[in-house]
Order: C-alpha cells, then sequence, then structure tokens
C-alpha cells in the first residue's frame, strides 16, 4: 500500500489534533495554526487527488488493522478526494474573507474558541466524506452538529442564540431519524460497512424479503439528512442561524455543513444502498417534489426579505431544492448535475455572504435595502463581487451558476414523466432568483447624491478584497472549465458502485 | 400477520411507540425543558430497540469463562457498544441544549421558545 493512502486518516487526525491544541493557544498562534492546518489538508487531498487520478481506482483503509466485516474502514475515490479539497478551499476563503468581522463581533478572549470549532467542522467533514462505516458516519454527524452550533453562538446576541437553539432542534430531530433508520439497516443485514450492507441489501430486494422494513430504513435516513441539510418544509431554523450569526459562520454553515450531510446522503445512496434499489423505490419521487416546492417557495420568501442576509439565506432554500430536484429525476445525468451544483452553491454563497458583508460594511452596519442605495459604489470591490455572484445565481453564461442550470435541464429533458415539471420550475425559480438578485444590484448601483455614509479605499480592505477576487476567480473557473469538472464527477460517481 | 409479529416483538413496538412520543415532544412543545426531556425519550427509544434486537435469550455477554468457545453461546456484544457510543453523544448534545437553554433563560426570563421570538422582534435586532 502507497504512503499516500494515509492521507485521508492523517487529514482527519491532524484537524481534530489541532483543534485539541488551539485551546491552550493564544488568539493569534491558535489562527495561524487554523490557517495552517486548511492549507495543508488542501494540499494533501490534491496530493490524494493526483494519485487516485493516476491509479484510476479507489482504495480502501483499514482503521487498525482489522478486516473488512470486523474493522473500521476509510474509503477514498476521486470524488471524495475532489470534495475534501474543495471544502478546504472554500473554508480557508471564508476563514479570510470575515476575519475582521470576526475581531468586532466576538470578544478576543473568545477567539481561540472560534478556532477549535471550524477546526472540529473541518474534521467533521472529512470523516463525513471519507468513511465507510455508517455508525462512524452517525458519530461525526454530531460531532459536526455541535461544533456547527457553536460557530452560529460565538457572536452573544439574543438572535443567534435563539438561532442556535432552532437550530439545534431541528438537527437532533434529523439525527434521531438517521440513528433510528441505520439500526434498523443493522438489523436487517447484521453490518454496519458500507460495502458490507449493499452486499446484503442486494439479495433482500432480490427475494422479497423484508420489503417494508428495508423501504422505512431507506426513508427515515433520507429525511433524517434532508431535515440536517434544510430541504424546503424543514427550513424554518436557516434564515435566523445564516443571518445573525458572524459572516464567516454563516459562509460556513450555507456552503460546507448543509453540503456535508449531502454527500453523505449521496454516499447512502450508492454505496448503502445501491442507485439501482434506491431509484425503484418512490422516495425519489417524494424528494423530487420537495425539491420543486422548495425552489419555488424559497425564492418567494426571498423577494418578501427586506434584508440581505437573509434575502442570501433564503436564496439558499432554493438552492438546495436544486439539489434535491436532481436526486429525485433518478438518473445518473440528474446526480452528475446535483454534485456540480453543490460545488457551484457552494463557491457562490459564500461569495455572496463575504461580499453583502463588505456592502453592509459601508452602509452603517444597517442591513436594510433602503441603506444599501449606493453601496456599490462607496465599496467598489464588495459590489463587484457581489454582481458575480448574483450573475453567477442567475445563471448566467461565464459563471458557475449557468453551467449548473445547464446539466439540470439536460438531466431533465432525459427523464420521462418529470421532464415537463422540472423545465418549467426550473424557468419560474431562474425568474424569481433574477427578481430578487437583480433587484439588489439595481440597488446597489444607484446613485445617491450627499449620502450620509463614507466609501473604503482599497487600503483599508486589502485581505477582504484579495479573498473576494479568489472567490470570483473560483466562480469563472468552475464556469468556463466545466467539462473536465463534469468528467471528474462521473469518473468519482462511477467509483462509489 | 401483524398480529402474532406485534406480540413476538414487542419490544421493538414499545421502542418505536417512545420514539414517537420523544420525537413529536422536541418538535411540538414550546417549553424548552419539556423539549430536552422529549429529546432523552427519543434517544433511549432508540438504544431500547437496539438492545432489544441485540439479546437473543438464553446467551450470555461474550467474556469466555470455563473454556466455552461456541458461537452459539454468546451474543453480538456490537449493538451494546453501540447502545454506549449513542449514550455519549446524546449526553453531550443534552448537555449543550440545556446550557443554551440557561442561556436564553437569563437573558428572557423564560423558557417558552415562541415567547422568546416574540421578546425578539420586539428587540427588532
Amino acid at each position: 500500500m502507497n504512503f499516500i493512502c494515509n492521507f485521508p486518516f492523517f487529514s482527519i487526525l491532524l484537524s481534530l489534533f489541532s483543534g485539541t491544541i488551539c485551546s491552550v493557544l493564544p488568539a493569534k498562534a491558535a489562527k495561524v495554526v487554523n490557517r495552517a492546518v486548511i492549507i495543508v489538508i488542501g494540499l494533501l487531498s490534491a496530493i490524494l487527488l493526483l494519485y487516485l487520478l493516476s491509479v484510476g481506482e479507489p482504495f480502501v483503509y483499514w482503521m487498525g488493522h482489522f478486516p473488512a466485516p470486523w474493522g473500521n474502514e476509510i474509503r477514498a475515490g476521486v470524488l471524495e478526494a475532489g470534495m475534501a479539497m474543495f471544502f478546504c478551499i472554500i473554508m480557508y476563503l471564508s476563514m479570510a474573507g470575515g476575519a475582521h468581522k470576526l475581531y468586532d463581533e466576538v470578544d478576543e478572549s473568545k477567539h481561540n474558541l472560534y478556532y477549535i470549532l471550524v477546526n472540529l467542522l473541518l474534521s467533521s467533514l472529512l470523516a463525513l466524506v471519507y468513511t465507510n462505516d455508517m455508525f462512524t458516519a452517525y458519530v461525526f454527524v454530531e460531532i459536526n452538529t455541535i461544533s456547527a452550533c457553536g460557530l452560529i453562538m460565538i457572536r452573544q446576541v439574543g438572535r443567534t442564540i435563539e438561532a442556535a437553539v432552532r437550530y439545534m432542534i431541528m438537527s437532533l430531530l434529523g439525527s434521531g431519524l438517521l440513528l433510528f433508520g441505520l439500526c434498523i439497516m443493522y438489523d436487517l443485514t447484521g453490518h454496519l460497512l458500507m460495502s458490507n450492507i449493499k452486499a446484503s441489501v442486494g439479495p433482500l430486494v432480490a427475494n422479497v424479503e423484508y420489503q417494508i422494513p428495508l423501504i422505512v430504513s431507506i426513508a427515515l435516513m433520507c429525511v433524517g439528512l434532508c431535515i440536517k441539510s434544510a430541504l424546503f418544509p424543514f427550513h424554518a431554523w436557516l434564515p435566523d442561524a445564516y443571518g445573525y450569526s458572524t459572516v464567516s459562520s454563516a459562509a460556513i454553515l450555507s456552503s460546507l455543513v448543509s453540503k456535508g450531510y449531502i454527500f453523505l446522503l449521496i454516499k447512502i445512496i450508492y454505496r448503502v444502498i445501491g442507485f439501482d434499489i434506491f431509484n425503484s423505490t418512490r422516495i425519489i419521487d417524494v424528494l423530487f417534489v420537495f425539491g420543486l416546492m422548495g425552489m419555488i417557495f424559497g425564492s418567494i420568501s426571498a423577494i418578501r426579505e427586506n434584508d440581505i442576509r437573509r434575502m442570501i439565506a433564503f436564496s439558499s432554500v432554493a438552492q438546495i431544492g436544486y439539489i434535491y430536484m436532481g436526486f429525485g429525476m433518478g438518473t445518473q445525468t440528474g446526480m452528475v448535475a446535483s454534485v456540480y451544483h453543490i460545488l457551484s452553491h457552494a463557491a457562490t454563497k459564500s461569495l455572496l455572504f463575504i461580499a453583502a458583508i463588505g456592502l453592509t460594511e459601508v452602509s452603517g452596519g444597517s442591513r436594510k435595502f433602503v441603506d444599501l442605495t449606493g453601496a456599490g459604489y462607496r465599496n467598489k470591490w464588495a459590489g463587484v463581487a457581489f454582481t458575480v455572484g448574483s450573475l453567477s445565481m442567475v445563471g448566467v453564461p461565464l459563471f458557475s451558476g449557468f453551467i449548473s442550470k445547464l446539466l439540470f435541464a439536460q438531466a431533465a429533458v432525459q427523464v420521462e414523466g418529470k421532464m415537463l415539471a422540472s423545465l418549467i420550475v426550473l424557468g419560474i425559480s431562474t425568474v424569481l432568483n433574477a427578481i430578487y438578485f437583480m433587484k439588489t444590484v439595481i440597488r446597489i448601483y444607484t446613485s445617491v447624491k450627499d449620502s450620509p455614509y463614507e466609501s473604503i479605499t482599497f487600503g483599508k480592505m486589502k485581505i477582504h478584497a484579495i479573498t473576494l477576487m479568489f472567490f470570483i476567480l473560483l466562480n469563472v473557473i468552475l464556469g468556463v472549465s466545466s467539462q473536465p469538472i463534469v468528467d471528474l464527477i462521473v469518473q468519482g460517481l462511477a467509483m462509489f458502485s | 400477520m401483524m398480529g402474532p409479529n406485534l406480540f413476538a416483538n414487542y419490544g421493538e413496538a414499545v421502542s418505536a411507540i417512545l420514539f414517537c412520543i420523544g420525537f413529536t415532544n422536541l418538535l411540538l412543545q414550546t417549553n424548552l425543558i419539556k423539549k430536552i426531556i422529549g429529546l432523552n425519550i427519543m434517544d433511549s427509544a432508540i438504544y431500547l430497540f437496539l438492545a432489544e434486537k441485540g439479546y437473543i435469550a438464553g446467551r450470555v455477554a461474550p467474556i469466555v469463562v470455563d473454556g466455552v468457545t461456541s458461537t452459539e453461546a454468546y451474543i453480538n456484544p456490537i449493538p451494546s457498544g453501540l447502545v454506549l457510543t449513542g449514550i455519549v453523544v446524546s449526553v453531550s448534545v443534552t448537555a449543550l441544549m440545556l446550557s443554551l437553554t440557561i442561556r436564553l433563560y437569563t437573558r428572557y426570563h423564560t423558557l417558552d421558545l415562541d415567547e422568546i421570538s416574540m421578546q425578539l422582534k420586539k428587540e427588532g435586532r
């Protein structure tokens, strides 16, 4: 076994360990350790990705030298390594872009606590991406929930504590359902490792045995993860949690935490249940319908919102709806579109959050649209970045959002029966997106005479502006060189089964 | 078919009912402490389910005494291990929820989540 095969295990352990170290370090050192660990893990994942591309097949890593049915396992393929690298990039940019806001909003003595939470979050995300064991996945789902809750309430105002409580309640409902589904699955098959469960589920379906418990178990796991990733009817906690927490937290929560759960669901679909068996159940129709509803109602809520941060948060609900619509189509192309949209949405939504904070800063800290008038002139960099993010969300060519809409449309055309519904809702949702994002862009570029707020110069916001440039670059890369990325996703999904 | 099955597996049936009770309490109660109690009922129901499934009447925990090594004599230890892990997780989550509840109570002097939301709206922040 090649030395590079240790890298997934190293990355998980490194971030867990650095989280522990951060608790005794002063704030400045903790920050350096945190940034360094994110970069190192990103590099390790990149090397792993290159290695896997050259080898062309996934590998399984035994934890503690016990073979398959007994030991715990890590498994890495192209998609896992690519996802881990992408998560590290987004996390680094979000932390860098929101760093100055962290100093304003959080007491300095608590900064090292923040870095502990970020490290824990990263390690749990990596574990969700790499693990091959269902119960390990459950434990890390809970660690993810706890650290995400900490990220929300690190800024101590009434709203964030209430949002954290609401987030915890919904998350605990979700993980309760996930755990129950997982236990039923364990009873049916006698295994906890994903590949072993899949080997036992196939004969169960072929012999038409235990059909009802099997469906119940799949449904419970799906609903649990849907609740946790804020699919449409379960999104009540989301606007407060994203709207009032400190901006790095909001960017990380919207672009990484919910995506970690969705990635786990993809793994469950492919590696635990089997893609064909999952598609033969009616569950995909339910996911499809709720995805469509999320796309419309999320956008409508965003239009009615008068607060820029909450508007972006509601837009997340719509984008999660897109991803579940892709699952609901039940085809390989639909799934590829969903995975691409995970990347595209993560890059765009964190860009929007970080850019929005630049705009509110030059408007006296207010998030109301009235005060934001002309903010694009006062903070040119944030204005440009926000415009790019909006165009990407609406689906203008050159940016990543266009490609994901194109992929969804292509996938929809191939599915009989769901084609019309998906295309119509895709159209409506695009128009609604355009309404609220273009409204905001026009608002920030409406010039006002004798504005009470001062404009900001590049010198005062160097790091923020550079981060925004990297975000724009990432967005354009995703949008322009989409074909290699789509090929990678196809290859990665093929490695899953 | 349902009747005899239900009677033979009454432990599992009870755990499913308890799960539903806990789930509805966690979802619908407005009092935070009652929500947390619901959470604990829900989690314990799952552990009851695992324990019930993991036990086979007449067998003992897999600790070899008197040199009996036949697998027929012992139960599978993994469900018990899962219950232990699960208990650790649910204890830590409960502790976090309780600490959040204390925070909210010292700020707003109520445990009612809806009332806290009303007060927050009034504050307008």
